[in-house]
């Protein structure tokens, strides 16, 4: 039964899940290359959580196939692949009486990892002057915190971060991609699920878009934004009262002028058509002072493709 | 196996932590001990031991209040941590279900053997001392006593995992919880007593009595430690039916662990079955 998937660290054929009240995924591929770090992101009640939950076996497909790092998850028989794995769950939950020390502790011995090393992953996400203080004292970012600990016991291959960043303060999420980065430096695969955007851009090799249960859209940003066909914006400062003759040239290719000053104009235009606009602006010489330009961001592609529906 | 131990460890003490062990231990030896020290008091200076009387006097106690123990150690163990949400990171973990399921019991009976004979044991010690003389005989009854109780426990501590596993939620889990200790505690006896008196002897024969209660993880209990030892017999005034010795205590022992491994093993089949 298992796909044979030579570098594929994630691999789902047609995977769907129907449950009697509701199609919580339909018909998902997805495959996530060793060492990749995939965004996966869409609307609450896109089908995220319900697919991390079929990547690591807690729910069965109702039809279609899976393959995670080369096992099928659904197979009750064949737990200890599971070593490999690292899972952030979105609400993180412990027994409230224990301390981090004694939690920490129980999840290194289930995954066999010796305990010196578990104490120093506590250090690495700042636990280190809390460990002996019961869970139910924590603060949420600190059981994320603990959490994500957890999760990085065993150096897994592969990671499955639900919404990790959430509860952090701005220090801890620098921190936490700091991390991220070095996992992927040893070759991890990452799948992540978030609803912050922006800070994931730097970082993201793919983006996976979902919507009512179906991936809407697929692929690298650069992939996305062509898709998406978003226009780019330009800001561009020019010599004082230049700006209406700088402007008119620009006019005639197609790009709409958003904003217009003494100094300044805001321009989107095709993407395509971008550096037929620059050689126009280098032409005007040095009327032109600067020239920004802004890619659409993931959040703006977000919105464009969590409208749309599934194909 | 060594997940099943790190799984059973992590429970135990997690009952040390919140007391649980604490105040089970208290409460069987408060238990123990009053009706050591008050119950006897009628039977003044007959020459009957009082060890044997308390363990008589304890083994039908037992029956009602070591299940309702087990029951409430047990019937949130699996559907409890599902709600909660830390059953979702656990099954993660390179552990199957199966020794979810076996860690959880071999903690929970640990718990529960340790509160039984902390409870029972001191008792026991607390009534050897007061007493003149205290036989080899009743040592062992009372050893029994003991031994059987945790039986008993275990018993339903194993159908609280099945009221676990099978509900999908908690507050279910409790209605049943109590439900299952009514009908095996008190309703099963009453209905066999029921059926008795209106078959008047014509049908069922003492043997199929004896049969109907090894159906009852409770009466089995009853069975061992009432009929297990003749001066227990004489003492619960149970001579009459352990004198025909229509059933070797062998049975009820064999009902007993019967009620431990089924329930727990469909447990573990419905457990490894189920979307979380």
């Amino acid at each position: 039964m298992t796909i044979t998937s030579d570098n594929n660290s994630i691999c789902l054929n047609k995977v769907s899940k129907w449950y009697p009240s509701h199609k919580a995924v339909t018909d998902v591929d997805l495959e996530v290359p060793e060492g990749c770090l995939m965004a996966l992101v869409g609307h609450n009640g896109a089908g995220k959580t319900t697919l991390m939950k079929l990547i690591l076996g807690l729910i069965q497909p109702t039809s279609g196939r899976l393959s995670i790092l080369g096992k099928n998850p659904g197979d009750q028989s064949v737990f200890k692949y599971r070593e490999g794995i690292g899972f952030l769950p979105e609400n993180i939950s412990f027994d409230a009486n224990m301390t981090g020390r004694e939690l920490i502790t129980f999840f290194s011995r289930l995954k066999q990892v010796n305990k010196s090393r578990s104490l120093e992953l506590l250090e690495m996400v700042g636990l280190a002057d809390a460990m002996d203080r019961r869970f139910k004292t924590y603060s949420k970012g600190m059981k994320q915190r603990l959490g994500l600990a957890q999760a990085l016991l065993g150096k897994p291959r592969l990671l499955l971060l639900d919404e990790p960043t959430s509860g952090l303060d701005p220090a801890a999420r620098r921190h936490f991609y700091d991390i991220i980065r070095e996992l992927r430096q040893d070759g991890a695969t990452i799948l992540l699920c978030s609803h912050v955007l922006t800070e994931l851009e730097a970082q993201t090799d793919a983006v996976t878009v979902m919507n009512s249960g179906r991936v809407v859209a697929s692929g690298t940003l650069d992939e996305l934004r062509e898709q998406a066909g978003l226009p780019l914006s330009m800001r561009i400062t020019v010599k004082e009262g230049m700006s209406e003759q700088v402007a008119s040239p620009l006019r005639a290719q197609q790009a709409t002028i958003t904003k217009l000053n003494g100094r300044h104009l805001e321009l989107e235009c095709d993407p395509q058509s971008k550096m037929k606009l620059l050689r126009h602006l280098s032409e005007a010489g040095s009327d032109v002072e600067d020239v920004e330009l802004f890619n659409s961001s993931l959040d703006q592609l977000y919105a464009v493709f969590s409208d749309r529906k599934g194909a | 196996m060594n997940a099943i131990w790190t799984i059973a460890l992590k429970e135990f003490r997690d009952a040390l932590r919140n007391r649980w062990i604490l105040a089970a231990s208290l409460l069987l030896a408060l238990l123990a001990l009053s009706l050591a020290f008050v119950g006897t008091a009628p039977v003044g200076n007959v020459d009957v031991s009082m060890m044997q009387v308390t363990a008589v006097s304890l083994a039908s106690l037992s029956v009602f209040l070591v299940p309702l123990i087990a029951l409430m150690l047990s019937y949130d163990t699996i559907v409890g941590e599902i709600e909660r949400g830390s059953m979702l990171l656990l099954l993660t973990y390179p552990v199957s279900r199966w020794q979810i399921i076996f860690g959880k019991f071999l903690g929970h009976t640990m718990i529960l053997s340790v509160a039984t004979i902390i409870g029972y044991g001191s008792a026991g010690c607390l009534i050897a001392y007061n007493a003149e003389v205290t036989t080899v005989d009743d040592a062992l009854i009372f050893v029994s006593l003991i031994v059987t109780t945790i039986l008993l426990g275990s018993a339903f501590i194993s159908l609280g995992y099945l009221l676990s596993v099978i509900v999908k939620e908690r507050a279910t889990a409790i209605g049943l919880a109590v439900a299952v200790w009514l009908f095996f505690v008190l309703l099963y006896d009453m209905a066999v007593l029921g059926a008795l008196v209106v078959d008047q002897g014509e049908n069922m024969k003492a043997d199929f009595v004896n049969l109907l209660l090894l159906f009852n993880p409770a009466d089995s209990f009853r069975l061992l430690n009432l009929t297990g030892f003749d001066s227990m017999a004489a003492l619960s005034g149970m001579s009459s039916i352990a004198g025909r010795a229509i059933l070797p205590p062998e049975f009820a022992l064999f009902a007993l662990a019967s009620w431990i491994t089924l329930p727990l093993l469909i447990s573990g089949h419905i457990f490894s079955r189920r979307e979380i």
